[in-house]
Formats: structure tokens, sequence, C-alpha cells
């Protein structure tokens, strides 16, 4: 893969965000600054026992080859009324291939309890086949090291009605307790969403998830009272602008 | 101020004789209602497209161009030979024209032909800033013709072009909506097998493209002269006579196929310049290119003029007609194209038409355009391009291959040097590239004055890119030699090597583009200097009048 990038540092982007602005002169057009604010889920959740609100987005600025991305995910349980998870991730990506970034940055988990701050570092992007991938790998303020795996895959019935298969694996190197992991692979979620794109910018989402937590998590979660094999009804909307 | 005054004058008793012109265009925003919505837009004296200017080959020309909108403006005179602090291309020739102020510009015509003008500044030209100009020759033309008209084609979007190149940036499929599905997958299996329908999707997949990623934007309304399909612009004529049609390719993304059922269309000009009359039955104008056609309708009866976009995406629709309201059948459009691997550059190998001993046009048997039917492919796209032009009555289309100059602007001599271009782009982040390089990372092209450089395009993108040079001709090498035909856009198909040659005789700075206003924006652009050259030619308003 050809790699394009040449060595910049992060002053040009600097040098891009006080100049933002309406670019007249065909110069300063190639290295605008864009933004991104996407909710990739955002749905309800229907399962046995307790139902959940589940999101995922994402707001990004930066140039082609910089960019700056605030993400966050979580659970939020109806019946309980109570967050059960909530990431929120700070990154700073910058391209390495014509279809990858490599990321840097920092994640705060204020759910569960006690809450864990991580460093993060991964690559994503597009790899062959269609297949938007995100990898990426976490040490926490504890020292407990972790990779998250995930993948989406777009089929179309027709130009707005389309199916997305998901999945994600979670691994654990070392057991981190008190927040439920357990060291090894730790967590698969699998799941099927059917949207249609009423506009490229707004779909609203059927599906289903199924999510399994895996091995000495697995036990910990039991321990816990909670389900380790989730098996949810979804509907949701996906929206960027 | 004074150097400038005593310029001016010197510029004018060096002109005696000549006649001077002088012209004022206002740009400003204006309402306008392609769709049935009404929409902003920028328009030149109050219209969309601007007014037809028609200059006189030998005229000083005085332009006076003023500003009423909230930010910077420009124009640029497409293909004109001029200083180039006249060039109008903010950053390079001048430093734009401000809100509220009018800027003049000075050059002399030298030239004759069929030519534009538009915004240099942002993406105003897809805004509505353009507009066409006619300049008289001083010498007879070698064609004859009783009427004329110019048709500019355009393409004309409700989103505002700075929302357009923002959604590409979100999502580069955004304006795609012929992507292929799971029936087209079942459908290719029944055609193909299911082995091929799969090597297929895993090739695809591999360089994580899509054939059906002809043009990057789409939901276009296309327009002859500012009118849609069915407010039907009309040129009238009485039945014999020869109607001249200056076709002006104004989009901003979009290429046309052109032709006129029931009429035969001798191409006499390409770019401003004659060439020698070829007779087709359809052609494609790229972004940014001219063709002066003529038509001899005979009969007394109306003809449509029909320009479907390249994808296939929809039409701009025009009459010719002895009487006003006459209308004629609307032809059905044409399937969409399939790229193919050969547009991907799998056959690149074998398309280097400079080198290919199969491509010397002069001596190949059958290679003989003049008489080459419709049916043969077109040199100038890969072979099995899904792009390959075909004319819709099978008759002629159009080549590069037919264009050859009615009378060589300069002799034919070796080129000084070669200079490899390589057209790259990245189509998931939606940037394009010279070289792998975007404009703010590149260095200038530094040309020196009296150099004959021979400029060899590879395109290595699967899109098609009409590439610009300003203010010095561009000489195809179609393989006619000393005819090869003058131009200032070549169009590099995907997939294709093709060389182009330019004798370096402006000095200045000049830009250098993919004339796709998307890809322009987003750094597929060159600044171009060149070094040297007489005293007298840089400065801004003593120019020989050439010929």
């Amino acid at each position: 893969m050809k790699v394009l990038v040449k060595s910049v540092s992060l002053v040009p982007l600097a040098a891009a965000l006080i100049a933002a602005g309406n670019p007249a002169s065909a110069e300063k057009m190639d290295d605008q600054l864009f933004t991104l604010v996407k909710i990739d889920q955002l749905e309800h959740r229907w399962q046995d026992g307790n139902d959940l609100v589940v999101w995922e987005g994402q707001g990004r600025i930066g140039n082609d080859t910089h960019k700056f991305s605030l993400r966050t995910e979580g659970e939020y349980e109806r019946t309980a009324d109570r967050f059960e998870n909530a990431e929120v991730q700070l990154r700073y990506q910058r391209m390495i291939s014509d279809f990858f970034d490599a990321h840097v940055g920092v994640r705060q988990d204020i759910k569960p309890d006690p809450s864990r701050s991580f460093a993060v570092v991964g690559i994503n992007g597009l790899a062959p086949q269609w297949f938007e991938t995100d990898a990426s790998f976490f040490v926490s303020h504890k020292g407990d090291t972790s990779l998250r795996l995930e993948a989406e895959y777009d089929i179309l019935f027709t130009q707005r009605l389309i199916l997305e298969p998901s999945a994600e694996i979670d691994i654990a190197f070392s057991e981190d307790r008190p927040t439920g992991v357990g060291k090894g692979l730790s967590k698969v979620e699998l799941g099927v969403r059917l949207r249609y794109e009423i506009a490229r910018e707004f779909a609203p989402y059927i599906g289903i998830n199924w999510e399994r937590k895996i091995g000495t998590t697995s036990d910990l979660a039991r321990e816990e009272g909670e389900d380790d094999n989730v098996f949810s009804v979804v509907a949701g909307i996906r929206a960027f602008f | 101020m004074c150097a400038a005054a005593v310029a001016a004058l010197t510029s004018m008793v060096f002109a005696a004789g000549a006649s001077a012109g002088t012209y004022d265009l206002t740009i400003g925003e204006k309402t306008i209602n392609v769709t049935g919505k009404d929409r902003t837009a920028m328009a030149i004296n109050g219209t969309v497209p601007g007014p037809v200017l028609r200059f006189k080959e030998g005229e000083e020309l005085v332009i006076n161009v003023s500003n009423r909108l909230d930010v910077d403006t420009s124009i640029h005179w497409h293909g004109l030979i001029l200083p180039f602090q006249q060039d109008g291309v903010p950053g390079i020739s001048f430093d734009g024209i401000k809100p509220g102020t009018t800027h003049t510009y000075r050059f002399p015509a030298q030239q004759s032909g069929t030519y534009w003008y538009h915004s240099h500044s942002g993406l105003q030209e897809q805004a509505g800033v353009y507009g066409s100009i006619v300049i008289e020759p001083k010498a007879p033309e070698p064609f004859r013709y009783d009427r004329e008209y110019v048709v500019v084609l355009s393409d004309w979007q409700d989103t505002r072009p700075e929302q357009v190149l923002a959604n590409l940036k979100k999502m580069p499929d955004y304006y795609n909506y012929s992507q292929r599905t799971v029936a087209d997958f079942f459908s290719d299996i029944k055609k193909m097998g299911i082995g091929a329908a799969l090597e297929d999707r895993r090739m695809w997949g591999e360089m994580r493209m899509t054939p059906t990623d002809i043009a990057d934007v789409s939901g276009y309304t296309f327009l002859v002269n500012g009118k849609n399909a069915d407010q039907n612009w009309t040129g009238l004529f009485k039945a014999g006579e020869r109607i001249r049609l200056r076709f002006v390719n104004a989009a901003a993304m979009t290429f046309f196929d052109v032709r006129i059922p029931g009429l035969k269309m001798t191409v006499v000009q390409a770019d401003g310049n004659n060439v020698q009359p070829v007779s087709v039955d359809e052609f494609r104008i790229a972004v940014a290119e001219t063709y002066d056609v003529i038509v001899r309708p005979t009969l007394d009866r109306a003809y449509t003029l029909f320009a479907e976009s390249m994808g296939r995406t929809g039409y701009a629709r025009g009459t010719l007609a002895p009487r006003e309201g006459m209308t004629a059948a609307v032809p059905e459009p044409r399937k969409r194209p399939l790229l193919s691997m050969s547009d991907m550059g799998m056959a690149h190998e074998g398309m280097d038409h400079g080198s290919m001993a199969g491509m010397d046009h002069s001596t190949m048997p059958g290679m003989d355009h003049s008489k080459m039917g419709g049916a043969k492919a077109d040199p100038f796209y890969a072979p099995g391009s899904g792009l390959m032009p075909k004319a819709a009555n099978g008759g002629r289309f159009l080549s590069y291959a037919d264009l050859k100059a009615q009378k060589p602007l300069y002799p034919l001599r070796a080129p000084t040097r070669e200079i490899t271009l390589r057209l790259t782009g990245n189509m998931e982040r939606y940037f394009w590239s010279i070289n792998d390089r975007k404009y703010s990372e590149a260095a200038p092209i530094r040309l020196k004055y009296g150099e004959r450089v021979r400029f060899k395009f590879i395109n290595e993108t699967m899109m098609t890119h009409p590439m610009h040079l300003h203010g010095m001709w561009t000489i195809l090498d179609n393989g006619s030699k000393k005819w090869n035909p003058i131009k200032h856009v070549v169009n590099i198909a995907p997939g294709t090597t093709v060389y182009t040659e330019t004798e370096v005789d402006a000095p200045g700075k000049w830009a250098f583009h993919c004339h796709l206003i998307y890809h322009m924006a987003t750094g597929m652009f060159r600044e171009v200097i060149v070094e040297g050259g007489p005293e007298e030619k840089q400065s801004s308003n003593q120019v020989k009048v050439g010929g």
C-alpha cells in the first residue's frame, strides 16, 4: 500500500485551524478543515429483563492528514435507570496509508464503577473487501492492557435499504476484577442492522444484537447476577451531519 | 502608478489602429429557480450564465469586474493568451477582487474563436459565475455559416457547492446512488457464473472502488444556456442554412456526449483553434473544452440538441427549429456505463501512446482516422474501457485522434524535456493530487522561457481528468505530428497515458489543474512558473499582438 503521507508536523493543522474561514484562493482550498458528527447507533434494545438504550457516535474535525475525534459509546439501563457503561475517547488520528489512519488518544470510562482511564493506540480504516475496521489497544491507569477489534460491512439490497453486519471482539491481557474484566477473550458482540437511508444523513434501522461474555469475564458477570449471554432486538437511528 | 500609466500609454501607441472595447461585468448574488426551488446563485450581470462577451481579434480589451458579493471573487479568461497578471487566478496572477471593489483587466485579444470565462475563486464557478467569449477573427475563417449560436452547457445543484464538498469529505460515495446491490450480484452470477462474479467482486473489493463511480457528484440539473430540459433553449433557423454552434462545456463536473439526431455535425474548431473539418454523429465534450460545429438542417422541422452526461445521470436539451415552439422527439437516455478493469489501469502497460509501437498513428494500417467508422475503439480510452464512446446511431463518434490543426501555431520541433505527471488521488478521503502531492504540499513546476516541454500524463485514478494549463497552448500529441491539435484542455481518460507539448512562450506564474471543480479544490492543481523571457513580455501591458 502506498504511503502518501509526507512528514508533516501538526503546524499546518494549527495554521489551518487559525485560517479556517472561506478560502477564496485555490492554494488554500485543498487543506481545509472539515467536520463530521456521526451517530452510528442510537438504539433501543429489547432483551430479557433489562431493556437498554445504547449509543455510539463521534465528532471529528481535521484536514485530510490530521484529525481529532471525540468518540463516545455506552449503555443505559431503562428499568434500573442507570448507566451500565459510558466511555469517552479523545483521539488524534493521522493518515498512514490510502485507506488507514493511525490513532492515539485517551479513553475515560465513566461507568462502570470504579471508573478507569486509558491510553489508546490503534489503526482504523477501510480494509480490502469494504470492511470498515477499528483496532485499538488500551492501557488502563491500573496497568491493565486490552485490545478491541471492530468491523462492519454494508450489504446493499437497494441503494437505500442496507444490511449492516457488525462484530466486536474484546481481548484482555490481564484481569481487572473490579470492572468485571477477566483475562483472555472477554467479549464478543455480533449485530445485524437493516437500515433505510431516507437521506444519506438519516437512516432508521431495526436489527438484532447478540453479546456474549466469555471465560473469566463471563464468570465475573454471573457472580454479579448479570446475564453473560444477551440477545436483543434493536431499533434505532443512524445519522450524520 | 506612474509606471503603469506610461506602460498603458506605450501599449496604446504600440497597438495603434486596434479598436478598444470597454466591458463591464458585475458579480452578485441572484435568486434563480432551476429545479422548482428558489436558490441563491452567483451571477454575472444578473444572469447565469453571464453575458456572451464578443470581442474582436486585435482589440485592446478593458474589462471592469465589480464585486457585489461579500466574499472575494475573480474572473479567469479561459483559453485566452494574455499577460499572466491578467489571468485572474487569486494567489497566482493577482490578489483577487475584494468585496465592493472593481478590478480592471487590460489585455489585447490576440486570438480568435470560442472561449469562456469563469470565477477562479473557491467554488464560485459551480454557483453560476461563468459565461462565454466569442472572438471574431481578423482574417476570414476557412468555413462558411449563415448564423451562429453559442451553446453553453452546464450543471446546476440546488445544494451549495461548499456543502457538496463537505458531503464528499464526510462520505465519498454520498452522491453514488447506483452502487451494486445484492440483485446485481445475482444477475452477474447468471451472466458470468458464480466464479467470475465472485472474482469480479473480489477485484473491486480489493481496490475498494466501485465500477459505477463515473461522476463524483450526482443530483445535477443540466442546462443549455441556463435553461433546463423543459425550458428548452431554442435556436431558430431557416431550412438549408448552415448553423455554427459554439459549444462550451462550462459544467463544474460533467462531461457531455452531444448529438443532434438527424444531423451530421462538422467539427471546425476545438478549444478556439480551427481544426481540419471532421464530420461526426456525436462528440464528447470534456469539462472546460469548447467545440465549434456546423450543422445544415435541410428540412423544415425541429431537431433536438441532446447532451447526455457521460454517467447517463441526465441530459441537457435544447432545440433547433424553424419556428418558436416547435419541438422534436427527445431520445431515451442510454444505459449507465460501468467502469471496467481497464479503467483501473489494469491495461496500463500497453497504454503508453507515445512509446507503444502500434500507436504511430501516421503509419499504422487501419488507423486512418479520416475513414474510421464509429465502431472502432477510441485510442484515447483504455482498451475495453467502460467509458469508450459510442455514437447512439452507430455512426461516428469524434475522437481526439480525429483532431488535426488547420494551421499549426508552432513549427514542429523536438521537445527539450519531458515532465511526467501522474494523476493521482484518494477516493476514500476525497482528495486529488498530482504525483501523489496535493497543491498545498507541492513545489511549483518550473519551466524555462523558450523551451518546448513534453508532458506525460499518466492517469492512475479511475476518474477522467480534463487537465488545463493556463497561459500557454497545449499541443495534444495524437500522432498527427505537425498537425497535432492545439488545445487548452486535454482530457485524460482512466487507465491511459497521454502526451502533450507546450511551447513555453509566456513568462510569469500560471495555474495548471484538473478542471473538475472538486478535484481542483481538493488538490489536483499546480502552480507553473515560467522563468526568463524577454523583459517586455513580463510587464502586464506590453504584449506582442501575435497571430
